[in-house]
């Protein structure tokens, strides 16, 4: 039973679509602070790189060295992402040829791949790896054993992260000042919100979590540094938050769906069965699905209902609001 | 003491000039810290990459092949960007252009056209090929407002899917089905060599050669040029890109000059696809690691931000920034740290964002007793 299409799906789903989550979870806390940072596959591919690099030189424990690894690819991340921040916030530089910026200056041409290489970290094997750390009599439970137990700790930490997330953006007061910034800063800043500060810190902590995306691929995924190893996510990911209306809850659904997706053509092929170009439609249903969202979201009245911040993109200049 | 920042009410002319230079300059420091950071010696490093651009035996025809897709795309990006229209989608109109352009290519050319006749069936089929692709997003714009960045940003990816299925995984009409390699690996068809694009050779130092494609670059820079600056479409373009509101009042019909500024983007980069075929490769490009490892439609948007949008100006930018390129795979391997051209590039593109501060802001130093006073 384990071995069915269906479930051999959802559980590749989850894998594959947890670095999709991440960097969803990162760009949806810049998003709804009014920050679209098109950088994402640069901060990923940076974190991911900075990742494997600290797994092989932190001479540790596995749990330890796998616990640094992810720290230093946040960061990493998130430095990245200052640069974008310092731009666009502080500069009032255009959001899009800046995120876009980013990417080219730290993607698989750029800065990633110069570290890679001058770190020597090409074609060198991981000493450590994240797995799945559930006993193997849990994982051959019927469906939820590979589902549910069979994941890596990645995998539940992005569980609490949506559910925190989820709870910071509708509970809290931090997170409800978040959205009045993202959707009218004028306001915000009237009522006494530093929309400066929090437009940072969101920025800020979406590379980070940009960075942790990358490490999924470089520790947990495939645990190796190739160049350009993340192969498109982050635009993905920049997509998902769209696709999900800005919400966390929605955003792992939609993270699953395009991680089952990838694992589609290769488990069709492997069982012999025929649907037409699998590769083709498998690989550029993400894309057009987003499209489609994005232009079901934009008739008439329905962006606002469906969540867009409507600051998004537009820079905040107090003598000029 | 305060730094206060505020809008230029009207720009000098001079420092369109020397900011972007400025930019080009501290962005080369920038990098050359990153160099040194990471113990290598930028002086030696910038050295080899100018030699292995502009100097070395060779270099210029490289530096040629590399700036002509450059120019498409930098012209493309720039034509609609100008508009505050941000087509981003050049990549994917640029693998559209290739499509559409080989297949009349392959077609009419194997139907023994006569040369010139052919090569013009190939720039109008890129143009319409890259046109339709770009009309997409430019539809979703115009009719429902949907942000055209992020839908011509998933297209590319959709194209590059299309072109990878259409010589890889499938048999289709753009690819090889004969001969013993055929079997091996998957290419493109080659074109009969009536729809090959020439070449001139300049007689001087050596002789260089000027690929047709470079020739149409200038050609289109001049349409852009005369479109924008010299006819009522042009000036009802910027008006529009100016404030939407206020075209719409005065009576211009917003809805077709989102899709003419589109697919005008789109075609510039679709001639570039085809240009790509006739000029470069003779065959259809499907190799994930080919064409689409190369991503002339991004960096064509470092051009184009570089060069203000100005299209004479992206032609020279686009030699600057192709030199670093063919540079960059000139000395690729070896000792030469890979991935530097693209962390050049993209700190060029990021200081000139900051620098596109100073032209339209004007920074003063103002002490705080004036600062309440104004």
């Amino acid at each position: 039973m384990n071995n069915s299409l269906l479930v051999v799906l959802i559980a590749s789903g989850i894998a594959y679509g947890t670095p999709l989550l991440y960097g969803a979870l990162g760009e949806l806390l810049a998003e709804r602070s009014g920050v679209l940072n098109l950088g994402v596959e640069g901060m990923m591919l940076v974190g991911a790189v900075m990742g494997f690099w600290a797994e092989q030189r932190v001479h540790a424990g596995a749990v330890l060295s796998l616990i640094v690894a992810v720290l230093c690819a946040a960061f990493a991340g998130m430095v990245m992402s200052a640069i974008h921040a310092f731009l666009v916030i502080t500069l009032r530089a255009s959001q899009i040829v800046s995120g876009l910026a980013l990417t080219i200056f730290a993607g698989a041409a750029g800065l990633s791949s110069y570290l890679g290489s001058d770190l020597n970290l090409a074609d060198v094997p991981a000493h450590h790896a994240f797995h799945a750390v559930f006993p193997s009599s849990l994982q051959n439970w019927p469906i939820v054993g590979p589902i549910v137990f069979g994941q890596n700790p990645l995998v539940y930490a992005s569980w609490v992260l949506v559910a925190a997330i989820a709870y910071y953006l509708t509970r809290t007061r931090p997170g409800l000042n978040v959205r009045s910034v993202g959707e009218a800063p004028g306001a915000a800043d009237a009522m006494g919100i530093n929309v400066v500060k929090y437009r940072y810190l969101h920025v800020l902590a979406g590379g980070a979590l940009a960075g942790v995306a990358g490490a999924t691929f470089t520790l947990a995924i495939t645990p190796q540094w190739v160049s350009g190893i993340t192969g498109g996510a982050g635009w993905i990911a920049i997509a998902l938050v769209i696709f999900a209306f800005w919400r966390p809850e929605l955003c792992l659904v939609g993270a699953y769906f395009f991680g089952a997706l990838q694992a589609l053509a290769p488990e069709l092929q492997a069982r012999n069965i025929s649907l037409g170009p699998t590769e083709l439609w498998t690989n550029a249903i993400p894309y057009i699905a987003t499209v489609i969202v994005l232009v079901l979201v934009s008739w008439r009245g329905a962006r606002r209902r469906l969540g867009a911040p409507a600051a998004l993109g537009v820079p905040y200049v107090r003598e000029e609001a | 003491m305060r730094v206060t920042v505020e809008r230029r009410l009207r720009q000098p002319r001079w420092l369109a000039v020397v900011v972007p230079v400025a930019s080009l300059f501290v962005a080369l420091c920038i990098a050359g810290l990153v160099l040194v950071a990471t113990g290598h010696n930028p002086i030696s490093s910038y050295r080899r990459l100018f030699d292995a651009a502009f100097l070395s035996n060779g270099a210029l025809d490289q530096t040629l092949i590399a700036a002509t897709p450059l120019a498409f795309t930098g012209l493309a990006a720039g034509a609609a960007f100008r508009m505050r229209i941000f087509n981003i989608g050049a990549e994917g109109q640029l693998y559209m252009g290739a499509i559409v352009g080989s297949a009349a290519g392959l077609w009419l050319g194997g139907r023994g056209g006569a040369s010139p006749f052919v090569i013009a069936a190939m720039i109008v089929a890129g143009a319409l090929g890259g046109a339709a692709w770009a009309s997409i997003p430019g539809v979703f714009r115009a009719f429902f407002g949907t942000s055209e960045i992020l839908t011509s940003l998933m297209l590319n990816y959709v194209a590059g899917y299309i072109l990878t299925y259409l010589i890889f995984q499938s048999e289709s009409y753009w690819r090889q089905t004969k001969g013993f390699n055929a079997t091996v690996f998957p290419t493109g068809k080659p074109l009969p060599s009536n729809a090959e694009w020439p070449t001139w050779t300049l007689h001087t130092q050596g002789g260089i050669a000027l690929p047709l494609g470079a020739g149409v670059t200038v050609l289109a820079a001049v349409v852009l040029w005369v479109l924008y600056r010299r006819t009522r479409f042009g000036f009802e373009v910027q008006v529009l890109g100016d404030s939407e509101g206020a075209a719409r009042y005065s009576g211009v019909r917003t809805r077709r000059k989102i899709l003419a500024v589109m697919a005008i983007s789109g075609a510039v980069a679709g001639i570039g696809g085809a240009s790509q075929v006739g000029d470069f490769s003779h065959a259809l490009d499907g190799d994930p690691n080919g064409l689409q490892k190369q991503s002339y439609g991004y960096s064509g948007i470092v051009v184009a931000a570089l060069a203000r949008y100005n299209p004479f100006a992206v032609l020279l930018v686009a030699i600057l920034i192709g030199g670093l390129d063919s540079a960059g795979n000139a000395l690729q391997g070896a000792d030469f740290p890979s991935g530097l051209v693209g962390v050049i590039q993209g700190i060029i593109l990021f200081t000139t964002l900051g620098g596109e501060l100073l032209v339209r802001h004007r920074v003063r130093l103002v002490r705080a007793a004036e600062s309440v006073a104004a």
